[in-house]
């Protein structure tokens, strides 16, 4: 493959999403507007995280992609794909043998280690979007602070539900400044975010927004003294291929009977616990 | 006694066009100002200065703010004009949408000052707003229900009861019983009054109403043209005008 | 308590070709502490003119008009309203309903603006209506359906609910019946019994004769208004 740059981007292209990602590191939470690029797969299937990997893989890395926890979906099996074939990486489904890793809407249950990067794709990065559609207001109510419109969304759901109903990309309050959306993970994984050892980079392909989590970054839910933050699963079930009880399970259809089972998301823990299983049984 | 409020040579213009010339007065603690003038007299021009919604071309604006006394807002950054926004200053739309969260419970619209200051207790909040529902004449019952359904009448008291939640110390009004009914206007106007003494406040409102002028207001400013034409203690200028103008404007009044 | 010196007043009709009409000029008087004094004079002649100018709703072009030590002509806003807060009341013809406000609210409200306690304050309207005979079933509703002499007396409970150092009395004896009358006459002699200076425009002979201990006739106050006069 001589016909593309190392990984796709030319070298321009990448040094200017570095610059981008290391203003986001050095500001974290913060939203940095990037020139985003034309990707060879649609937007919504990555694009932002795609760039942002490009951006930071070297030759000696080995990539994992999921989506949502799996590493078997045809969006995880393209994108890794891709970079094999245009950067000729090593590629892994271990979570702990990944140096970097690209995700959509999870965080791996095997807890990830100092010197990985976790590379998030986001739909849209504007956690106060929904409540106030103008760009340029919602900036300045970053750059000011005023956050009382982010805690009124909660006040509703509480107001109308009776608990913080929103389930998935719950907000956080970054090092105590900047208010961000997490993307479309679960709220089970927000706390995964806090004073993680990996770097977690967050890359908008279409709403052109990188942001960042450094190393150890302090990242608390918004919540209420009396309505705290609570990161919840499917209640009460374990996972039927490992019994895992401490994962995020995907609920499973399997018949048009009515039939189910709960499994967990992150195919790699599952695996491997099955896999331990085994050779324990054996 | 230290001016709440002292404004100093304001002008605005739009372009070519003047908004407002060469406003001066002092208000105190305490005192309503009322703003009358006909529609473009650069009444709602000067009130959106005052509160910092737009930036005057010349001319100070010294508020006497709560930690750092007397304190010209032109020159503040954002981010103090909006903490003072959500303070100590309250601002009253004449159309409640523009003064509301329209998809937001009435409920959560008079919590969000408390939370934009800090308060992050769900059943405080929610105590607050209720009491505050209670002194506008809203229902408890319907602190859950968006404004959209509520009446024009009711959409307004819920835009004072969001003001007034964090205890401001001045109140802008622009004609705040502009787009109400008659019968509305009367218990309105009823509750605004009782509010004002109650709380003390000082405000600046601008109507177009004399009548409602001389309910609320301790002292009055006419414009036209964007210039001050007179001014002075309400019922002295509604009783004997000295402005060719304000002559005009007191007589062209339709008693029932 | 009232001193007024040389006071001159007239209005500019802008609208009118800008006509000029002097209503009042050399106007002087002085009504002291528990004194009533009457203005007298034919319609017309000023007595209303000179009142307003006293409450501070007409200017007052030139002279001196003092109040309660407070120089009216000129004065701020604000002194004004603190003047008639603290030291000067008045009974004016006219109440000026406030919709859906309670009669005992209305009567309570000076006392409000002292900072007296509203039990306390709506204990005393409540003691000052039944005085004047306003049956209690119409306390908690708005004066906007009373009739006349029940509007005037409503007013006139306003009016003395708090014990103003200095009072300004127009007509307050009319439109009532001879029992209330009575009243009315009782609380301007207590009045003035507790040192208030009173001016007002009695057209009821008998009341002026019972409470005024003189009368000024504003007519050597009334300006030659040339053919027009």
């Amino acid at each position: 493959m001589t016909a593309y740059n190392f990984a796709y981007l030319d070298e321009a292209t990448k040094r200017m999403l570095r610059r981008a990602i290391l203003k986001a590191v050095a500001i974290p939470g913060y939203q940095v507007p990037f020139s985003s690029r034309e990707m060879p797969m649609p937007y919504g299937w990555g694009t932002g995280g795609v760039q942002l990997t490009a951006a930071c893989l070297v030759p000696e890395d080995t990539l994992k992609v999921i989506d949502q926890g799996a590493d078997d979906t045809t969006n995880a099996v393209s994108i890794r794909k891709f970079f094999a074939r245009v950067a000729q990486v090593a590629t892994t489904e271990a979570t702990g043998a990944a140096s970097i890793i690209q995700t959509r809407h999870r965080i791996p249950e095997a807890p990830l280690q100092e010197g990985q990067i976790l590379v998030f794709q986001v739909p849209i990065p504007e956690p106060l979007r929904f409540l106030e559609p103008r760009e340029t207001e919602t900036r300045t109510m970053h750059a000011l602070e005023d956050y009382g419109l982010m805690q009124v969304r909660l006040y509703e759901d509480i107001a109308r539900h009776g608990e913080i109903a929103r389930a998935y990309a719950y907000p956080v309050r970054v090092e105590g400044r900047y208010i961000m959306d997490p993307s479309p993970i679960p709220k089970f994984d927000n706390p995964k975010l806090d004073n993680c050892p990996a770097l977690q980079l967050f890359g908008a392909g279409r709403e052109c927004r990188i942001y960042a989590l450094p190393p150890y970054t302090r990242v608390e839910s918004l919540d209420f003294e009396d309505y705290p933050f609570t990161p919840s699963k499917a209640a009460g079930q374990c996972c039927a291929l490992c019994g895992a009880m401490d994962s995020y399970l995907d609920e499973v259809i399997t018949d048009d009977a009515g039939g189910r089972m709960f499994v967990c998301s992150d195919t790699d823990y599952c695996a491997t616990r099955v896999a331990v299983q085994a050779e324990d049984a054996a | 006694m230290t001016p709440l409020l002292q404004v100093e040579a304001l002008s605005k213009y739009y372009g070519h066009h003047l908004g407002c010339a060469d406003v001066h007065f002092t208000l105190w603690p305490g005192e309503v100002m009322g703003i009358v003038g006909e529609s473009g007299s650069g009444k709602s021009t000067l009130l959106n200065c005052l509160a910092g919604h737009m930036p005057p071309d010349t001319g100070r604006v010294i508020f006497d703010t709560r930690d750092h006394g007397p304190r010209d807002t032109v020159v503040m950054t954002e981010a103090e004009r909006r903490w003072l926004a959500r303070t100590d200053w309250a601002f009253v739309h004449q159309n409640p949408r523009d003064g509301l969260r329209m998809n937001v419970s009435a409920g959560g619209n008079v919590g969000e000052r408390l939370m934009a200051v800090g308060a992050r207790h769900y059943g405080d909040i929610r105590a607050q707003a209720e009491d505050w529902l209670g002194r506008v004449e809203i229902d408890a019952r319907r602190m859950d229900d968006r404004p959209r359904a509520f009446s024009g009448g009711m959409q307004q008291r819920l835009q004072i009861a969001r003001n007034l939640v964090t205890g401001p110390r001045l109140v802008f009004m622009d004609d705040p019983t502009g787009g109400l009914d008659v019968s509305v206007q009367a218990r309105l106007l009823d509750l605004l009054r009782g509010l004002v003494r109650r709380l003390g406040l000082s405000a600046v409102i601008v109507t177009h109403d004399l009548a409602e002028a001389r309910l609320l207001a301790d002292r009055l400013m006419v414009m036209k043209d964007g210039r001050v034409v007179e001014e002075g203690l309400t019922d002295q200028v509604l009783d004997d005008p000295q402005h060719a103008y304000t002559q005009l404007l007191v007589s062209s009044v339709l008693h029932a | 308590m009232i001193e007024i010196a040389d006071v001159g007043k007239r209005f500019v009709l802008h609208n009118q070709g800008g006509a000029v009409l002097p209503v009042m000029e050399g106007a002087s008087l002085t009504v002291a502490p528990g004194e009533c004094v009457a203005l007298v004079g034919a319609s017309g002649a000023g007595k209303s003119t000179l009142m307003r100018m006293i409450w501070g709703n007409y200017r007052c072009d030139e002279g001196s008009i003092r109040v309660a030590g407070v120089e009216l002509c000129n004065a701020e806003p604000r002194a004004v309203i603190a003047l008639r807060r603290q030291s000067l009341g008045y009974v004016s013809q006219f109440l000026r309903v406030i919709p859906r406000v309670p009669t005992v609210q209305i009567v309570a409200e000076p006392l409000l603006a002292q900072e007296v306690g509203e039990d306390v304050a709506l204990a005393r309207a409540q003691a000052m209506l039944a005085r004047l005979n306003i049956p209690q079933r119409l306390w908690a509703l708005s004066p906007t359906t009373f009739s006349g002499g029940e509007q005037q007396r409503v007013n006139i409970a306003r009016g003395f609910i708090h014990a103003w150092p200095v009072m300004l009395l127009d007509e307050p004896t009319a439109s009532l019946d001879a029992a209330n009358r009575a009243v009315v006459l009782a609380l301007i002699a207590e009045a003035k019994a507790r040192g208030a200076a009173i001016l007002g425009i009695f057209h009821d002979a008998e009341a002026r004769a019972a409470v005024c201990d003189r009368e000024v006739d504003v007519t050597r106050f009334t300006p030659l208004r040339g053919e027009a006069a």
